[in-house]
């Protein structure tokens, strides 16, 4: 594999809601280059884990490292400053604007005070072509008129144009048919390969052992195990997730 | 470096004529259908009434519609981010209602004058977007709430019934008179060449970042047709479309100071980052807000812009009749509404531009000019504009679900 350098490194987050503790101490990494999967059964947290990390919603305790540094991650700005996008699994797209501006939206290039419209065009061009999307016949498209795959392709690509360094990916397949899911998927593969670190949050194990590297799986607020996909199977994943496995119980 | 992915500007004109079918097809209808109703209505009427494509009706026809277009290009603003301000017409009543007692009771400069009734329809714009925005309250419920308070404070103003005369010519000028046939030319001569100036400096832009451009046939087409439209409504109202001895000929004074906010208002809503935050706002707030956009201050910003528009139809109005009253307004806020949605724009909100809520203006404006020129009984022009309304709005929700379809 490519370079083990930890992009964001999480030890002893803990957060609760009210006398719910939600988050009991986790400990996680996310190296650069490489595509971790974080599963999990509904309710083990996997949406709070990442909410902290968007910055959305802040851990109670615990440190925080990104790229080596120490760092406090208390708004979605910060959290963008530092180069963490999340594609949400509801895509944040207007739908009734094309590729172009949804890939600008709210950091639009201007000469002066109007649009630089042609610059933005060939900036987002480059950047679908960089990550070799065919599927898009027009960047000038209405997202309207786009499926589900190429909606979250442009959402994936946003994330890449705003130069992320850790691209937190929500159930990206989960509306999607099969064609669309392989789309996708190469694409996310193709992203970490471009030295970019990707978490993806999924329930469908045979999508994540397509494409992760790393497998974390949380169960009720904790960290039950942190895999290789390369060197572990399905159902062990599956007894993690389920709880009926646990790190100590490896043969 | 060459970019594979297209941008919908390349190929003949052929190709790019099927691009525009497909998306027609797609349910981006734009302007279409309202323009060919536009059509339909004129031949329509002028096979009906030979009076109706006279340069007398069709100056008159003009002046009618100024106000509307005024009042529907002010609500495109709130309608895109999918609200409402049923308050309009009265805001601009209020303003007006300002205006007056500032010239005919205070004596001050009607400048001045102006200016104030600008200055209250921004503050009470802004005050509904306070409202709405920050608040949170329904716009709808926050403008009918000052659509019936504002009546009162125009009765209060005014005194019950009350009417007061325009003494300022230059306000009465508007609507009342025409330009010299030569500034009449200028005017056209001038914003021809600005668009074509436009035309071309996108085009250069775009080579020069390495992009395709349209076939500039495509170009110099559309600057033919608008180039040999214009010159043929200035010439027809440049003629003497008077019935007496004393000649009225030139384009009214209002024409170029509502295609001049027209413009103005377009490139605002295409060309800068506010445009783009506005549309994302009518399209998806949650995206909008997700992407760093200040969602509260954009809507703030559209209803002001709304009511401020609205006085200028006010302005109008008053230009029109002669005269202030205490119920100026009440009435056209709802045909404003109307004339934006026949004309295209959407009330899911997102989906508009101006220019649809002028052209729209115009069918309503010619439905009802058109039917009293007939001579058909007064409340036949009320049903046939409703039915053209419900029409609009329904080819509007077609067009939104096969676009969901298209898929």
């Amino acid at each position: 594999m490519t370079s083990q350098r930890p992009i964001v490194e999480l030890v002893g987050i803990t957060k609760s809601f009210g006398p719910v503790d939600v988050l009991k101490g986790i400990d996680f990494t996310a190296y650069a280059g490489r595509v971790t999967a974080l599963v999990g059964d509904n309710g083990a947290g996997k949406s709070t884990l990442i909410k902290g990390l968007a910055g959305v919603q802040e851990y109670d305790s615990g440190v925080v490292k990104f790229d080596g540094e120490e760092v406090r991650l208390s708004s979605a700005r910060s959290a963008a400053a530092l180069g963490i996008e999340v594609v949400y699994q509801d895509l944040a797209l207007c739908e009734n604007l094309d590729i172009v501006q949804n890939m600008f939206l709210g950091r639009e290039s201007m000469t002066g005070i109007t649009l630089n419209e042609p610059q933005m065009e060939f900036e987002a061009s480059k950047t679908l072509t960089g990550l070799s999307v065919r599927t898009v016949k027009s960047v000038r498209q209405k997202v309207a008129s786009l499926s589900g795959g190429q909606r979250q392709t442009v959402a994936i690509a946003r994330s890449v144009l705003r130069n992320a360094k850790l691209v937190i990916l929500d159930e990206p397949t989960a509306a999607l048919g099969v064609a669309q899911t392989e789309q996708v998927l190469n694409l996310v593969r193709r992203l970490a390969d471009s030295g970019v670190a990707v978490i993806i949050i999924s329930h469908n194990l045979q999508d994540v052992f397509k494409v992760a590297d790393d497998i974390a799986v949380l169960y009720l607020g904790k960290m039950v195990a942190n895999l290789k996909s390369t060197e572990t199977n399905h159902l062990d994943v599956v007894q993690y997730i389920t709880g009926t496995r646990t790190m100590g119980d490896q043969a | 470096m060459s970019v594979t992915i297209g941008s919908g500007h390349e190929g003949n004109v052929r190709e790019q004529i099927n691009a525009y079918k497909a998306r027609v097809k797609g349910g981006e209808m734009g302007a279409l259908p309202s323009v060919l109703s536009l059509f339909v209505l004129t031949v329509l009427f002028s096979a009906l009434n030979p009076y109706f494509l006279t340069e007398g009706n069709f100056a008159n026809l003009l002046t009618q519609t100024a106000t509307l277009m005024m009042i529907a290009m002010a609500l495109v603003f709130v309608i895109l981010i999918a609200e409402i301000d049923l308050s309009a017409g009265v805001t601009s009543g209020v303003a007006m209602a300002l205006f007056i007692i500032m010239t005919n009771r205070w004596g001050i400069d009607w400048r001045l004058s102006i200016l104030a009734g600008l200055l209250c329809g921004m503050a009470i714009g802004g005050i509904i977007g306070f409202f709405v925005a920050k608040v949170g309250v329904p716009s709808f419920v926050v403008t009918l709430g000052l659509f019936l308070g504002f009546q009162g404070l125009q009765l209060a103003l005014l005194g019950d019934g009350g009417i007061y005369r325009i003494e300022v010519p230059e306000i009465r000028a508007i609507m009342n008179d025409n330009l010299p046939a030569w500034l009449g030319w200028t005017f056209l001569l001038v914003g021809w060449s600005l668009m074509a100036l436009l035309g071309f400096y996108d085009r250069r832009v775009r080579s020069r970042n390495g992009l395709a451009n349209r076939p500039i046939s495509l170009m110099y087409s559309k600057l033919a047709i608008v180039g040999v439209v214009g010159a043929a409504l200035v010439a027809l109202l440049n003629t003497n479309r008077s019935t007496s001895i004393k000649e009225i000929s030139g384009v009214p004074i209002v024409v170029p100071i509502a295609v001049t906010i027209l413009f103005l208002g377009t490139l605002l809503l295409d060309r800068t980052r506010f445009g783009r935050h506005l549309y994302a706002v009518g399209g998806n707030p949650e995206a909008a807000r997700r992407s760093g956009i200040k969602v509260v201050k954009i809507r703030i910003i559209a209803f002001v812009l709304c009511s401020s528009l609205a006085v200028i139809s006010g302005i109008f109005n008053a230009s029109r009749v002669g005269a202030v009253e205490a119920t100026a307004g009440k009435a056209i806020v709802l045909s404003g509404v109307a004339a934006a949605v026949v004309g295209g724009v959407s009330l899911f909100g997102g989906r508009g531009r101006l220019i649809h809520a002028a052209v729209g203006a115009l069918v309503i404006a010619i439905i009802d000019n058109g039917l009293g020129l007939i001579g058909l009984p007064a409340g036949i022009n009320f049903l046939v504009t409703g039915g053209v309304l419900i029409l609009a709005a329904t080819v509007d929700a077609v067009s939104r679900k096969r676009s969901a379809a298209a898929r």
